[in-house]
């Protein structure tokens, strides 16, 4: 890719996630009382990761098998009240560990 | 000072957690071409994990000018939300143009510790806002120039590190509020659909998350509307 293709996606990419955060953030200053809405704001954030995750999650170990016990370790990690960091690395580690035995 | 400090202190956990990540990043950017500096570039003017990780992907389309701007959209519009969430909890002097400024700031896990705060100002935003960045942005650039001496089985283990972030933020609130289990159900299975049924699987991915999160978020708003504290402290 060129360095001007790059610019101008960068260009895109950086100005829609800025726009997308900061207008909302300055413009309202009331509150938004409209529930169906209210509801959609609240579970966008799930969707969106849950979307990004699955199936996305199972193939990018290259092995499904690593990659399922990766995904069921976060889980686990996550309902006994883990970090974040201690889930992401332990996803990490565990991968490692099944790779190394299956390989 | 004081809330600066306070923020700084928060902001710990959280730039730990993107330094594994932007780290992986890093490396995932260099390996499909793109140069050291052009990783940590669009690491400090994206400051997005989700969105980063899908728009390398879409740069490699040749002129896919569009799709990045919507898949960009769609990918990142949960941030409005959190930003008018957060607006809520903006004391008096934080409004103007320092909404502009911060609003920069706002990420996933910004969002979530501010919001628990009853009141946000500038200097508290400022300290929270600190070491995230420079964990996002130092991550990516460490990733992008040592990634590359890492043996093989450590980058293929890196590799599920954003995902695992990812069931970090979603699976708590899960347990806290099983309305979201219809959400998150709904949403996986409609991205499956996306990525495996023939012709929809032509797609771009950016867009196949979007349209999958966003009819999981309707489905979930028409079946369970939230109730007024759990919309609130929630997303």
């Amino acid at each position: 890719m060129d360095a001007k293709t790059f610019f101008i996606y960068l260009l895109v990419m950086a100005g829609t996630t800025y726009l997308v955060r900061a207008v909302p953030f300055a413009l309202v200053k009331e509150k938004i009382s409209n529930p169906l809405i209210k509801s959609f704001l609240y579970y966008i954030p799930y969707a969106v990761l849950t979307a990004m995750t699955i199936p996305a999650i199972f193939t990018c170990t290259g092995s499904y098998i690593s990659a399922a016990l990766g995904f069921a370790a976060a889980v686990i990690l996550s309902l006994l009240g883990q970090g974040l960091m201690t889930v992401s690395m332990l996803a990490c580690l565990t991968v490692f560990v099944s790779e190394l035995l299956i390989r | 000072m004081h809330f600066y400090k306070k923020g700084l202190a928060a902001g710990i956990p959280i730039a730990l957690g993107y330094l594994s990540v932007s780290f992986t990043f890093g490396i995932i950017a260099v390996s499909e071409g793109f140069s050291w500096w052009q990783a940590v570039l669009i690491s400090m003017t994206c400051l997005t994990s989700a969105g980063q990780f899908s728009g390398i992907h879409t740069m490699l389309i040749p002129g896919a000018y569009l799709d990045m701007l919507l898949s960009q959209f769609t990918i990142n519009i949960r941030y409005s939300f959190m930003s008018v969430s957060l607006s809520q909890k903006a004391d008096d002097r934080l409004r103007g143009i320092w909404r502009w400024i911060f609003g920069f700031f706002i990420t996933d896990e910004i969002f979530a510790v501010g919001v628990t705060e009853d009141s946000v100002s500038r200097s508290y935003m400022a300290g929270l806002s600190t070491l995230p960045y420079l964990g996002w942005t130092g991550g990516t650039l460490l990733g992008a120039l040592f990634g590359s001496i890492l043996p093989e089985r450590i980058m293929v283990a890196l590799s599920i590190a954003i995902y695992g972030m990812f069931v970090a933020i979603v699976v708590p609130e899960l347990k806290k509020n099983r309305d979201v289990i219809l959400v998150v159900a709904v949403a996986a299975a409609a991205s499956c659909v996306m990525t495996y049924v023939p012709g929809l699987s032509r797609l771009s991915p950016g867009i196949s998350i979007s349209i999958a999160s966003v009819v999981a978020a309707l489905v979930g708003a028409l079946i369970h509307p939230v109730r007024e504290e759990a919309a609130e402290d929630g997303c």
